[in-house]
Order: structure tokens, then sequence, then C-alpha cells
């Protein structure tokens, strides 16, 4: 060949590693999933590096066999072997379906058990008592009710550190995905269904959290922050909260659940009691009688159509605890 | 597929390599054809069968549909595969005259069936049951109606060969067109059992 | 009555955006430049007999090729735009609805009108040859899967300036997809776009199993087929079991858009958890589907370039076969966190890791079919080679996205972006590049510049990693996928270099298009047919092959038959037996596939705008076009008679046979 690709290839290997090296430096620990402040945040870097460690045992021989097969067999060095015919070997295609299945056994045997451990829906073990919060994914905001404390909130989130919080989860919009990176794992946010999610700050911070599944025009703006303080800010919090001029109401609800572009933190002292199980139910057959006050969102028209049944969703999202 | 290599080479061995028979050609790809067919239809059954509980408080099926009228549709279409069968067998003895009569009562077995199945939704309409209605029963228009589609297209189309029959005889090439009408026709028959017992059947049950 | 004509025109075209406004002057100016060569060189006639209303495969794939490379330029120029806006996205280069239509619109263009018809100019460009056949098993239907593609793909397109785009994702989750949240018609493209399209797709999957399993020349039996028509093999059946899924999808998505079914809406009682199901039961199979023919890409040219046997051919097939069988089983890994519950979440998990065993073993196969060889590195090896790395790292991320409780952190995120556009840059791209350039003289009769062959090629790399490594990062940063704009700064450096790099991807694709034009004018002729040194039978006739591809069809022996010819030749044995020149039996071309793409495209239309005026004749059309070619398909062939092939082949061989 000329020596023109060669220069090429020189040139090209340089830039790469020269990426690759500014990559790596640049971003020592502080990526928000590699940086956990929560325990299941935690469990899930735990699992992500016993995979990558997994996969290293074949990624990272297979990476220098490449690229010494192809240096060493290449045509223009005729020292080399040459045997065109050798294109079978029982003992090294057994090796090599062999160690893949072991490796897959023992990640599939990790992953069952994470997955069971790590099942949502399942309590946090804490000696500490656990605070809900009640998150409705709106177009294209998010509402957290808080039930226990009667205050209500948009686009903000605060929790007590170190306590663990159930997340119950619903859409009254297109399906939406809840996700605090440092603290855990996202859950879908769906219309006629609660999802729980159960997560803990591990220490106080302000975290990032946003929507994860694509809902429409001004979606990009439903990211929030996570403001997890010690108990006794947290009590301080909610008695702000209530101090708050802003309340929402059945018809505040309608309005509010009408597609905004981009809606600023706020507080509410309170909402209507019962509201989210009305949010969820309004989607659902069951719910008929609950769903009196016709508050269908601003995007059904038609007012008797949104007393969807949903048995099957039922079906499905039972043992997600509502 | 184990045997086709098989039957390709004995097919080659005469020096005639690279004529293929377009019948057998014909053949294999309207099999592979109604296995696409079969996960549409399973496709739309397992649509069916998620919906099937959610009438949003409207009518139901057990409500609504009426036995009487399918098991005569039943009757009239599994006759008609018979029929479909009948004609294939006097085209193999060169009986044309015989093998068009006997397509053509299939042809009007068909229309019968369908005349039914217009009934039928007309009268479910005429309830207050249509697409609209709830998931139920839009599962329950667009599976039976896409079956219902189905026996029209092969209406029209056993009116076509019969028509090239006419015109033209006998030959491999019409052969081959009643051989996989009637392949097609014996499918929607078979499809149409899994919609009397899953749809039907086990509603009224 | 005008300011009605002006209403409508407004409601109609899509208005207000300089870009759009751009593109629809450049539409009409390409339009009108191209009308006006073709009658200038009084060339509509020659168009219309030699190309549109051909059955030939080869002219077939040709076709495909080129739309699919027009559809990569327009799904790159959506990706360029986004990568603009993420880099510096205080600049509101696009608004937020215009960013939502074009990474629809990319991710469909991308994958149902890039790589499916790249796929399908491969397969009919091939695989008939490599079998030794004379055209596929069914030629006419393989003109009407063309026209199908063809006006679902121009249907699609015209929603950019007809209409307004659909901004729904991809895949049109609903309810947002719904009539309830998007009322527009750009929905409506997506679905009789990717419906007509996908139509012709399925019968393109039927038409390549009948010509696989019943037309490969004496001899070959399934176990001595080369290893790409294999991988046809294992894609169209995958084909056959998961078009139907996503023709049925489509069509309830229709019903509950069109007549107010209540399949996926939020009211009476629908069930969107059911489309997501569904799509993917369609989706997953379906990036097997694409990767697996850059799989047996792969096979041909490792074998070729270093020039050995491919080894562990039935490892190789067994791998191939399973990959396709357990595709069928993992497609809830795309909703973990849909909360379906431990037990079934691991259940797909595993079975999402059990697909990473196969495909592993294929990269060790191949890796040992160059362990001692004699490797030279013309283009498409080197696309070969880039594969490996590349993927072996995708392939990486893709087994950290199987782990279920993982994913709740990858998911929707940079991450999931950078894995899928790295398996699938990585592996089908790279694969239908090597693909190209390899065939591109049995194509053309010429070889591709290698020179800038190789810039492209360089450039390509590294813009692929730039521009996808920093988004697996920014993506464990927490950001999300389908945002135009974010609050982070953290995240603006990796999305800076990101872009950087989807630029250099541009200049890298600018660099093949310049290949391709300076090759058409100064290239390398293939004279022998067998530019490569290859080992498969569509090395043994001229290029590009002549309509009837073999004079006379060869016996098979073994797996790389030509090698072994070659080889046989070399050592002064007899060469092949070939039986005496006989009238070759011919489709004739059909004027009915373009005519009935055009009746879909015209249905189609008018179902999109609701116009039943429109879509009932256009769906007539179609019918009679059935009906005529029913009543006029046994007229439709000829004999070439021994005389003319003599001649053919003494004009292409220069004289020696």
């Amino acid at each position: 060949m000329s020596k023109k690709p060669r220069s090429l290839v020189r040139a090209a290997f340089s830039a790469v590693t020269l990426v690759m090296t500014m990559l790596l430096l640049s971003g020592c620990g502080n990526y928000m999933v590699l940086d956990p402040k929560g325990p299941i945040a935690e469990k899930q870097l735990d699992l992500i590096i016993i995979t990558v460690i997994l996969c290293s045992i074949i990624i990272v021989p297979v990476l220098i066999i490449t690229f010494i097969i192809v240096w060493r067999y290449r045509a223009t060095n005729k020292k080399a072997d040459y045997k065109p015919e050798w294109a079978h070997s029982n003992l090294l295609e057994t090796i090599w379906w062999g160690i893949p299945i072991v490796i897959i056994i023992v990640l599939a045997v990790i992953t069952v058990r994470y997955t069971h451990e790590l099942e949502p829906a399942k309590a946090l073990a804490s000696d500490k008592e656990e605070v809900t919060v009640q998150v409705v994914s709106l177009n294209w905001k998010w509402l957290f009710l808080y039930p226990e404390e009667g205050i209500a909130t948009v686009n903000t989130l605060t929790i007590p550190e170190d306590r663990p919080v159930r997340f119950e989860i619903t859409a009254d919009s297109p399906m939406n995905s809840f996700w605090i990176p440092e603290l855990g794992g996202q859950i879908y946010a769906m219309s006629g269904m609660s999802m729980a999610l159960h997560l803990q700050a591990d220490e106080p911070g302000t975290y990032f959290g946003t929507a994860a599944n694509f809902t429409g025009e001004h979606f990009e703006n439903m990211n929030f922050q996570v403001n997890a303080t010690s108990d006794a800010e947290y009590e301080q919090w909610i008695q702000e909260a209530k101090s708050s001029p802003n309340t929402i109401t059945d018809e505040s609800y309608e309005e509010m659940s009408k597609p905004t572009e981009k809606e600023e933190p706020t507080l509410y002292s309170s909402f209507p009691e019962g509201i989210y199980e009305r949010i969820v139910t309004k989607y659902m057959h069951d719910g008929a009688e609950l769903h009196q006050h016709g508050s269908a969102s601003a995007d059904e028209t038609d007012a008797a159509a949104d007393t969807a049944n949903a048995n099957s969703e039922e079906d499905s999202s039972a043992h997600k605890g509502h | 597929m184990a045997q086709s290599p098989a039957h390709g080479s004995d097919h080659h061995d005469h020096h005639a390599a690279g004529h293929h028979d377009p019948q057998d050609l014909k053949l294999l790809g309207f099999w592979i054809f109604l296995v696409t067919d079969v996960i549409m239809f399973a496709t739309l059954f397992a649509t069916f069968i998620v919906l099937r509980g959610n009438t949003d408080g409207s009518v139901t099926g057990a409500e609504l549909l009426e036995m009487n009228g399918i098991i005569i549709s039943t009757f009239l279409l599994l006759t008609s595969s018979f029929t479909s069968g009948v004609a294939v067998l006097a085209m193999h003895q060169h009986k044309i005259k015989q093998m068009i009569i006997w397509l053509v009562i299939t042809g009007l077995l068909g229309a019968g069936f369908l005349y039914l199945e217009v009934n039928e939704f007309l009268h479910l309409i005429h309830e207050g049951a249509t697409l609209q209605t709830s998931a139920y029963w839009s599962a329950f228009f667009t599976l039976v109606g896409t079956h219902g589609v189905h026996v029209t297209v092969g209406l029209f189309w056993m009116i076509a060969i019969i028509i090239q029959i006419v015109r033209r005889g006998l030959t491999d090439d019409t052969k081959g067109k009643v051989t996989v009408f009637s392949l097609y026709w014996h499918f929607l028959d078979a499809v149409w059992i899994f919609l009397l017992s899953i749809v039907y059947l086990m509603e009224v049950m | 009555m005008l300011d009605n004509i002006k209403e409508f025109a407004s409601e109609f075209f899509v208005t207000g955006d300089p870009l759009i406004y751009g593109a629809d002057v450049s539409i009409v100016l390409a339009t009108l430049g191209i009308v006006f060569v073709l009658t200038y060189f009084k060339k509509w006639g020659w168009l219309w007999r030699d190309w549109l209303t051909t059955v030939d495969h080869k002219k077939i794939g040709i076709m495909y090729i080129l739309a699919a490379i027009v559809m990569l330029f327009r799904g790159g120029v959506d990706a360029v735009m986004m990568r603009t806006q993420l880099a510096f996205p205080d600049l509101n280069f696009l608004e937020a609805d215009h960013y939502n239509q074009i990474f629809t619109t990319h991710g469909v263009v991308m994958i149902f009108f890039m790589a499916m018809p790249l796929m399908f100019g491969l397969f009919n460009i091939v695989v008939p040859l490599q079998i030794g056949a004379r055209d596929v098993a069914f030629p006419f239907l393989n003109s009407l899967s063309f026209w199908l593609f063809f006006a679902g793909a121009m249907l699609f397109n015209l929603s950019f300036v007809i209409g307004g785009s659909p901004d729904a994702g991809w895949l049109a989750y609903p309810p947002l997809s719904g009539t309830q949240f998007n009322p527009g018609v750009g929905q409506n493209f997506y679905i009789w776009g990717i419906q007509i399209s996908g139509i012709g797709s399925l019968a393109s999957g039927i038409n390549f199993i009948v010509t696989i399993l019943k037309m490969r020349a004496p001899g070959m039996t399934m176990m001595k087929m080369p290893m790409f028509t294999w991988s046809v093999f294992a894609a169209s059946t995958t084909i056959i079991f998961a078009f139907p899924i996503l023709t049925i999808t489509m069509l309830l998505l229709f019903l509950d858009r069109f007549f107010g079914a209540h399949f996926f809406t939020l009211d009476g009682g629908g069930n969107p958890m059911m489309y997501i199901n569904l799509i993917w039961m369609w989706g997953h199979p379906e990036v097997y589907i694409v990767v697996l023919p850059a799989f047996g890409v792969f096979s041909e040219t490792v074998a070729t370039f270093a020039r050995k046997r491919l080894f562990g051919y039935a490892s190789m097939v067994f791998a191939m076969v399973i990959i396709s069988i357990i595709s069928f089983f993992t497609w809830a890994h795309h909703f973990f966190t849909m909360g379906s519950g431990a037990n079934v979440n691991a259940f797909f998990a595993v079975t999402t890791m059990i697909i990473a065993i196969p495909t592993g073993v294929k990269i060790f196969n191949w890796l040992f079919t160059m362990y001692k060889g004699r490797i030279t590195f013309p283009t498409p090896m080197m696309w070969t080679i880039a594969f490996i790395p590349a993927f072996v790292v995708g392939g990486m991320t893709g087994v950290m996205l199987s782990v279920a409780p993982a994913d709740f952190q990858f998911h929707n995120s940079y991450f999931l972006i950078a894995h899928f556009h790295q398996v699938l840059i990585g592996g089908v791209v790279f694969g239908y590049f090597a693909g190209l350039y390899y065939w591109w003289p049995k194509m053309f009769g010429f070889k591709l510049n290698e020179y800038l062959g190789k810039w492209a090629f360089w450039l390509w790399n590294i813009g692929f990693y730039v521009c996808f490594m920093p988004q697996y990062l920014v993506g464990l940063d927490g950001m999300t996928r389908r945002i135009s704009v974010f609050s982070d700064p953290d995240w603006q450096g990796l999305n800076v270099a990101s872009t950087i790099g989807a630029y250099i991807m541009g200049l890298a694709f600018l660099f093949q298009v310049a290949q391709i034009g300076y090759s058409i004018f100064r290239h390398e002729k293939d004279t022998t047919g067998d530019i490569w040194d290859a080992r498969t039978l569509e090395f043994s006739i001229p290029s590009p092959a002549p309509e009837y591809n073999f004079a006379v069809i060869p016996q098979v022996h073994s797996r790389d038959e030509w090698w072994e010819e070659k080889e046989r030749r070399a050592r002064g044995e007899k060469p092949w037996q070939l039986g005496p020149i006989e009238p070759i039996h011919m489709p004739k071309n059909s004027a009915i596939g373009p005519i009935m793409g055009a009746f879909w495209f015209i249905a189609g239309f008018g179902l999109v705008f609701h116009w039943l005026w429109m879509a009932i004749p256009g769906l007539l059309g179609v019918f009679v076009c059935m009906f005529a070619r029913s009543f006029s398909a046994h007229k439709a062939e000829y004999y070439i008679p021994v005389e003319e092939i003599e001649r053919t082949e003494a004009k292409l061989r220069g004289g020696a046979v």
C-alpha cells in the first residue's frame, strides 16, 4: 500500500487516544450514576461494576487478540504461518462457546438475585419512618403531593435525608418516567396506574431529578431539584409550604393539568383529599363512582369517555402495590 | 426445510439447470405467506384476549352476541371449505365443468357467510356496539372484520380465477391458482374455528 | 374563494420555518433539474424501460441502494441538526417542536428507509448470484416490494413539507401518538409510510426464503451455502415472523386515529402498554433483521481478504439461527421500568444476555478466520476490522443494559442512545459499507477509489467514537434522550465533543459521495469479474453480470466453490464441466410494480388527510393492478436464444469462457 494511508492511520490513532484520555480525565467520579447518594443507586452501581468486570474477562482479551492477529497475519508479513485450509477446531470452538456461557450464567444468577432485591415496589429496610410522596406527571411539569403533610409542590422536591421515601407515581399525561439518578433508577409514570418506587438519600444535598420518557413538546422542561435535608430542616420546610398562599383545589388542578411550557418551582399549602386516587382512577373502570366531579383533564374532550376500564392494567399493576 | 436441499438437487439433476417449476415456487411462497397471515391473526387474537374485559362499562359481548346466526355462518363456511376441496378433486380429474360448478357453490356459500356477517354487524351497531364503544368492541370488530375482509378478497380472487379458466382452460398455471386458492380458503376456515371458539363460544358460555 | 385556498394552503403546507422553505426550494429545484436533464437527453423512455419497470434483481438492488444513500443523507442531516442544537442549546437553532420532529424522522428514516433498503439492495444484488440462480423466485413481486418501499418512503418524507412531520418518537408510543395528544396529520404520515413499505418488506422476506430454499445451484446443499446467503435466510425468516406484528400494530393505531377505536387510548378501556409490547415484539427482532446480514457480509469479506476458509462454518450457522430465534423472546428489555415485576424482568434480562453468547462466538470465528491467514486491507476489509472493536464494546454496553436493575439507571438516557448507535453504526452501517465496497465492482464493473475511501473510513471511525463515547458519559450523568435544551453546565462539554464527532461523520459521508463521483469518471475497471480474488460463485461471472447471470449454471461441490475451482485450474485439472448453453427463460419487465406503488401512494396520502375521495380510488387502483397482474402474469416471460447468450458471453469474457 502507499504511504499515505499509513500516516492516516497514525493520525487517526492519536486523535482517538487524545479524545479518550480527555474524556476519562474530565470525569473522575463526577457522573451522577457513578456517584450514588442512596442505597438503591449504590447497589445499582455495584451491579454495573460487576457487569463491567465480568464482560471485561472476554472483551479485553478479544480486543488484544484482534490487534495481534490483524498485525501478525498481515499479508506483508511473510514470516507468519499461512494455513488457508484450517477452518475447524472442536477444542477452540468448545472454548469460545464455553467461556461466554459460564460468564453469562454467573451474570444471570447475579441479575436474577438483584432483580428481586431491587424490585422498586419493595420497601427499604430502615428503623426510621417512611415518607410518602405522590408524584403526578403533567404536561409539562411534575406535581408532588405529600399526603401525610397535606402539602404539595410543583417541580421541586424536598425529602428528609436518611429516611426511606416511598414514591407513588402516576401520570395525567402521556407515559413518562421518574428518575433521580443519584438516588436510584427510574420507573414509568403511567395513567390509570400507580407505580411504587422506594428511594433514600443517605446525605443532605441537592440532587437532580428528571423526566426520562418523552411526553411531547416541552418535555425538556420537566426537570426538578431534589433537596435532601435534615429532619429539622424538613419540618421547617413543611411549615414554609403550609404558609404558602397557593393552594390546589379540584378546579385549580383542572387548570394546572392543562399543558404549560415551563413552570417555576412552587409550593402549595393544601390539596383536596384523595386527589391522587382520583387522578389514578379516572382512567380506570372501577373508579367510575369515585370520579363525579367531571374533572377530566383539559386534553379530554369527551367527558363520558374518561372513565376508562383498566382491568388488564390492574392485573399487571396489582403487584406494584397501589 | 430439512428435506429441501435433497429435493432441490433431485430437481436439478436434469440438464435443464436453472429452470425452476414456477408452480412449485408459488406453492412454497404461498405457504410462507400463510405463515405471515397466521402471525397477523395471532396478533389480533392476542389483542382481543388482552382487551376482552375492557368494555368500559358499556354493553358486553355476552349481552349482544347471538349464537344462532353464528352457527349458520359456521355451517356455511365449513361446507364451502369442503366444496372447494371437491373442486380441486374435480380439477385433478380434468373435469372443468364440475370444477367450476363446485367453485361457484363455494363462492355462493362464502357470499352467504358474508351476508350473515354484515347483518350481524348491522345488528350490533343498531344495538349501540361500534368500533368506538369500547376497547372490547374495537378488538371484536377488527378481528372478525379482518377475517371478513379475507373472505371478501377470496371471493373476488375466485371470480378472477374462474374467468381465467373459462378463457384459457386448465393449464399448469391456472391449476396452480386453484390449488393455492383452495389452500387459502381452508386457512380461512381454520381461522374461523378459532374465532368461533375464542370470540363467540367463550364469550357466551 | 381565494381566502379558502389560502387557508387550506397554510394548513396543508408546512410554513413558518426558514429551514423548511429552504428545503422546499431545493426540492423543487432538484426536481426541475432532473426533469430537465431527462427531457433534454431524451432519457424518459430509457428510465422507464430499463429501470422503473425492471424485474431484474440486480437493477432493483441498485435502485434500493440509491434510495438508501439519499435517505442516509436525509437522516444524517437530521442528526447533524440535532447535534448542532445540543452543542449550543441557548442559541435556539431549533424550536422544541421542530427538534421533536427531527429526532422522530431521524429514527424512522434511518431504520425503515435507510437500513432496510440498503439491506434489501444487498440481498437483491448478491443472493441470486451467490447461489447460482438467474433471478429471485418471484421477480415481479420483487419489483413490487421495491415500489411499495419507495411509495412509503416518499409518503413519509413528504410530511416534511406538507402537513407536518410526526413528532412522537420513532416508535410513536400512544397515547402521545394518539389523536388526543397528537391531532395533526404527522402521525398519519408515520403510519402509512411505515405500513406501505412494511408490506413491501414482508413480501421481500417471503421472496428470499423461497429463492434460497428452491433456487440454489445443483450440488449446493444448505450447509454449502455461502454465509451471506445464510444470513439472508435467517434475516428473512425473522422478517416473516416479525413484520406481520408491525402491520397489525400500525393497523390498530390507524383504527384508533381514523375511526376513534380504543385499542391504545386512555379512555374507552384502551391499553397503551399493549402497543409498547407489540411494537417491541416487532422492534427487537427488527434490529437483528438488520444486523444479521451485516454479519453475513463480514463472513464473506473476512474469508476473502484473509485468503482463508471461514472458520467454524457450522458454529456460525448455528449461532445465527439461535440469534434469530431468541430475538423473539427479549422484547420486554426495552421497558424493564414498566413495573412488570421481578420475575418478568429477570426472564427477559436472561434471554437478552443469552444472545451475547452466539454473537461472541461469531466474533471469535471471524478472528480465527484471520488467524494464520494472509490479510490484505482494501476498504471492505478495513470496515470489517473496524467493526470488531466497535461491536465488542457496543455489545458490552448491551449486556450492561440487559441487567434489569442496572437498566433502571440507563433507560432512556444517553447511555442507551450511545449503545444502540454504537451497535447500529458499528455493526449495521459498517457491515453494509463493507458489503457495498465489496460488491460494488460486481454491480457496476469498476472499483471505487481506495484513496478517498480510506479517508472516508478514518473520518467515519474517528467521528463515530468522538460522537458516541461522550454520550455514554453524559448518559451516566443523567442526561435523558429527546430533550433539546438542558440546564446542567456539566453536560455542555461532552455535548460539544459529541457534536464535533457528528460533523466528522458528516464530512466522512461527503468523502464517500466524492469517492463515488470521482470513481465514475476515473476508476480501475473490473475486467475479470473477480477483482478481489474471492471465493464464491458471484465472482465466477463477469462484472457487471449479464442479465441472465449465469450462461450455464455450475455444479457446486464445496462451500467456496469458486476458490476451489480456481485452485483446480491452477493445478491444471479439468475446469468445471459446464453443460451446453440453452435458451434462457426470463421474466419480462412489468409496469404494474411502479403503477401499483403510485396507487398505494395516492391511497396513503388520502388516508393521511382523511380524504376518502382520494383514498378509495387509490385502493381500487391497487386492486385493479392486482387483477391485471393475475390476468397477464402467464404472458410475462420470454426466452433469450442461445446465439444471443453466446454473443454476450464472448463480448464480456473477451472470447474465452
